[in-house]
């Protein structure tokens, strides 16, 4: 849908009319399938098995124990409803102050304890989506240039660029160095764009990685920081996986740079975070973003802009007081830091069996997966997606191809694990288990390769052709569709 | 400035306007019955404090809600994983009856075609996203509410030309003041690409006429542009006139489904008709597929929190909650603006005769001493500092003419408003006192005289007053 919509004239916008948000890609069609056919233990046990949604599932019970314990932060509640009208009246875009500094509490203390957030720079947005493009708007004018290490999430294409007008430009990271980001790759890029004559106002990157689920080194982290600072560009950490580290105590906060390189080396105006619940205490629907900016006219701005996207009073009350209780909160992000060690543990071990191996990986809710020795064709981004059809068809699983990443070499898939239940995770790999045994098989009869490969075309040919209304999905693989997206046990699908 | 972008160094966000100042002046010296007698009170917030006691009750009798609960068992986790940008279904059903309740059932809405928004901040903005390219204008007639230099242009780079209404016939739009609006946007090389009203208007208090929505409706039909009508005060209609939307206007000119209705869009939030401005939830109305579609996957950066749609959901699916809710919200608002009108008349200030929103648009141009808007901000000045009353300056509301200030009355106590109108009182008679010494007895009888003859004196019985309800 390139041309502008004529209603009888009256002309839409560019940015209404334009697939700028990215939204009607054909990565949309294993979310698709799955809404079609979602899987459930005794309902549909030969569903389609969700792992494209990278959501944290495993510690819910915890936050609503908590919650059961104190009926005062509601402002529902007998016992907390003498609150309701002052919460009710409140918009200040400030923010609640108890609510700021328990988030900024929080942010230390999902860092380890190793560095210190300033409440006065906390600034509420519309989740991390809200915040990223927030950002954007602070740092870019619309034909500016960010950069950003590939893969990267997909919704950047949207929050980032789709109402600002800015151009991403990504640094490719590769598989020969473990996607590790490099200093030299970022120059690299930097150079390539100013020989175009874009002006770059900064990088973007998330630490820990969406989809890699690798943290930056401390020593590339602060060489970035230099970087920037003698570019006098900007710098972006999106930390949205902070809280999500697993293994090892090697997270470095890009906070924990600012406080430890040489001052004369850091320009701190350009440093900004960019935060959220939604993955580190598995809260998305409750729309925490949060834009932290050593730079004091950036949460100036923000703070101004915060008024398109602030947390809604009821949710601010509720968080202040969850957050600052430390006893909750340190007990919390260590359980679920168990959790998902334990499930990324059965996950890669369970891929192993199947001979596939995984991105060494210490956080995030998914792993790297590389499948790499099942394309036909290695070099092929139609043999990835042929594949992914075949995983969503045959083995019944939705899993999201590394080129919706923006990935540059084809084979790669991101797969969640904290958004089932352990039984679920077992079907799964079980499926995957049998899949690559038969495939095993079949590959000793070279006819069928052609078969395959035949076949696929026709059901892509097919889905292509079906009529499933877009409108009643969202597409991003960190998003929710429709409620049937939620366990099927949910009372909220009998509403 | 560290390479940050214009947006950052402009002051199109509009916060350094008078509007914000009296704020800001407010926060340094708040009125508190107990702690701060003499400070600032604040008028110049168009808040809803006066139905509060009626949700807390309703909370009280509804537990489920209240505790994330369904039938009893607990939805928290499927609350908290919530994040469909299509919007809680039930919510939006309960909305779209919402609204319809608020037009008397006169015409209906669909839930498919309400796109959720944090705020009608935030569906404004969005609107003008999908509407209009950077550069484009839309047109407003003045005055208009000051927030919407920053809602509807910083970010968006559209433009806003003003449609000059003027106290002559009680500010009303009239044709040729819109068709000169459409010239100027021409002389400036801005492309209009639509209309945008606030039914009942922020700050005058009134509502729209129908003879003014055809207008609007005839206007953009052939001009071929868009109408966004913001009905964020629609519940708040206390007069004995019904609330007339553009929506009903297309009923009854039979355009519900044309190519017309389609570029028609509706505003609504729950911040002023229940006074939830902190619960952040506004919603568009519109009858473009493409409008809806493009709108609900810009509320990803502004969605509505899922406890909030979800507790809502219950309030609003409740009618005789809100049948009982509105009446009494009216009845409310209805008996606090005569106390505001006649306190504002024993000082011998008149307003514009309104029935409708949360303030009143007085006049107070017989206060200046020149006919000028700096004689307009000195009065101002003196109405924050000395009188201790935070109001909005008319030129902040983008009038044409000086003297006209917007004055709250629903979000404080009614001991509160009376202290208000005292210290007023006190002043007006302190400047008339120094006045009479200065003025010609000619223009004291012209001024008297547009007092008792103007048609937009509102005369209240004093034997209306009731005592304080809250």
């Amino acid at each position: 849908m390139g041309s502008l919509k004529k209603n009888g004239g009256a002309i839409l916008s560019r940015i209404a009319t334009s697939n700028q948000h990215g939204e009607n890609s054909e990565y949309f069609d294993g979310w698709k399938a799955y809404d079609k056919d979602p899987f459930h233990h005794s309902r549909n046990p030969h569903g389609i098995i969700q792992m494209g949604l990278a959501e944290n599932q495993l510690c819910v019970e915890l936050i609503k124990d908590w919650i059961k314990e104190n009926p005062k932060v509601s402002i529902c509640t007998p016992e907390g409803v003498h609150q309701f009208s002052d919460i009710a009246i409140f918009q200040d875009y400030h923010g609640l102050k108890e609510f700021r500094q328990a988030i900024a509490h929080f942010m230390g203390k999902a860092r380890g304890g190793r560095v210190t957030f300033d409440p006065e720079r906390i600034v509420m947005s519309g989740g991390a989506t809200g915040a990223n493009e927030t950002i954007m708007f602070c740092l870019a004018d619309p034909g500016d240039v960010f950069l950003v290490p590939s893969p990267y999430y997909a919704a950047f294409d949207r929050d980032l660029r789709w109402r600002t007008g800015v151009e991403i430009i990504p640094v490719h990271c590769s598989s020969s160095n473990s996607f590790k980001l490099t200093v030299e790759a970022v120059e690299w890029a930097y150079q390539k764009a100013q020989e175009s004559n874009k002006k770059v106002k900064g990088l973007i990157l998330t630490n820990p990685s969406n989809p890699l689920g690798t943290i930056l080194d401390k020593d590339t982290l602060k060489n970035l920081v230099r970087f920037v600072t003698r570019k006098n560009i900007h710098l972006v950490v999106d930390e949205i996986y902070a809280g999500t580290v697993f293994a090892g105590d090697n997270f470095v906060s890009v906070a924990e740079v600012v406080n430890n390189v040489d001052s004369s080396e850091i320009d701190v105006d350009l440093i900004h975070i960019v935060y959220s619940l939604s993955k580190d205490m598995g809260l998305p629907g409750f729309r925490v973003g949060i834009v932290y900016s050593y730079n004091d006219s950036v949460v100036s701005c923000a703070r101004k802009m915060s008024s398109f996207g602030l947390v809604s009073s009821q949710t601010q009350l509720m968080l202040a007081s969850m957050l600052s209780d430390d006893q909750f909160v340190e007990n919390f992000l260590m359980e679920s830091s168990r959790r998902l060690g334990i499930r990324h543990g059965v996950l890669t071990s369970g891929l192993k069996k199947a001979g596939i191996t995984c991105l060494t990986s210490n956080a995030g809710l998914f792993v790297w997966m590389d499948l790499r020795h099942l394309l036909i064709d290695r070099n092929s981004f139609e043999s990835e997606i042929e594949l992914w059809h075949i995983i969503i068809d045959k083995v019944k699983l939705n899993v999201s191809p590394g080129s919706s990443f923006h990935c540059t070499e084809p084979g790669w898939f991101r797969v969640c694990f904290a958004n089932m239940g352990d039984d679920t995770l077992d079907v799964a790999l079980r499926r995957i288990q049998d899949f690559v045994s038969k495939k095993n098989k079949l590959a000793e009869k070279s006819s069928d390769n052609d078969e395959i490969i035949q076949n696929n075309s026709v059901k892509k040919q097919k889905w292509r052709q079906s009529n499933l209304r877009l409108s009643f999905r969202r597409l991003y693989e960190d998003g929710l569709s429709s409620p049937g997206i939620m366990s099927p046990h949910s009372p909220l699908l009998r509403a | 400035m560290k390479q940050l972008s214009t947006k950052v160094t402009s002051n199109a966000h509009g916060q350094d306007s008078s509007y914000f100042l009296g704020w800001e002046e407010y926060e340094k010296n708040p009125y508190d019955e107990t702690k701060n007698p003499n400070g600032i009170i604040q008028m110049g917030l168009a808040e809803n404090q006066l139905c509060f006691d009626l949700i807390e009750t309703w909370l009280a009798k509804n537990p489920d809600a209240a505790g994330l609960k369904k039938d009893g068992q607990s939805i928290f986790k499927e609350l908290a994983l919530f994040q469909d940008y299509h919007g809680l279904p039930e919510f939006k059903k309960a909305l779209a009856e919402f609204m319809e309740e608020i037009r008397g059932n006169r015409v209906t809405f669909d839930p498919t075609k309400i796109v959720l928004a944090a705020g009608s901040t935030s569906a404004n903005e969005t609107l003008m996203f999908c509407l209009a390219e950077p550069g484009d204008a839309f047109l407003l007639p003045t005055p208009y509410y000051p927030g919407f230099d920053r809602d509807l242009k910083w970010r968006t780079g559209a433009e806003i030309v003003p449609i000059h209404c003027s106290s002559s016939n009680g500010f009303q739009i009239t044709e040729s003041a819109l068709q000169q609006a459409y010239q100027q946007a021409q002389k400036l090389d801005l492309k209009v690409k639509g209309v945008l009203v606030t039914n009942p208007s922020n700050p005058l208090g009134t509502m729209l006429t129908k003879r003014e929505l055809n207008l609007l409706v005839d206007f953009i039909t052939s001009k071929n542009i868009h109408l966004i009508s913001d009905e964020i005060y629609s519940g708040t209609v206390f007069g004995f006139e019904q609330f007339v939307s553009v929506m009903d206007v297309l009923k009854d000119k039979k355009l519900e489904n044309s190519e017309v209705s389609k570029r028609v869009h509706v505003v609504y939030s729950l911040s002023k008709d229940l006074g939830l401005p902190g619960f952040r939830v506004g919603a568009i109305y519109s009858n473009d597929e493409m409008v809806v579609s493009a709108a609900t996957k810009m509320s990803s950066f502004g969605l509505v929190s899922s406890q909030t749609q979800y507790l809502l959901s219950a309030l609003l699916s409740d009618k005789k909650f809100t049948g009982t809710y509105l009446n009494e919200n009216q009845k409310r608002l209805k008996i606090r603006q005569k106390q505001l009108v006649s306190g504002l008349e024993a000082a011998g200030v008149t307003c514009l005769k309104s029935n409708a929103g949360l303030f009143c648009w007085v006049d107070m141009r017989h206060l200046l001493d020149t006919n000028t808007f700096e004689a307009e901000l000195e009065l101002w000045k003196k109405i924050v500092y000395e009188v201790k009353l935070n109001i909005s300056p008319g030129s902040s509301c983008h009038c044409t003419e000086p003297g006209w200030f917007r004055v709250c009355f629903a979000n404080m106590s009614e001991e509160t408003l009376d202290l208000a109108m005292k210290r007023l009182k006190e002043y007006v008679e302190s400047t008339d006192s120094s006045r009479m010494i200065s003025k010609s007895s000619h223009e004291r009888i012209r001024s008297l005289r547009k007092r008792t003859v103007s048609n937009w004196v509102f005369r209240v019985s004093w034997t209306d007053r009731v005592p304080d309800e809250r």
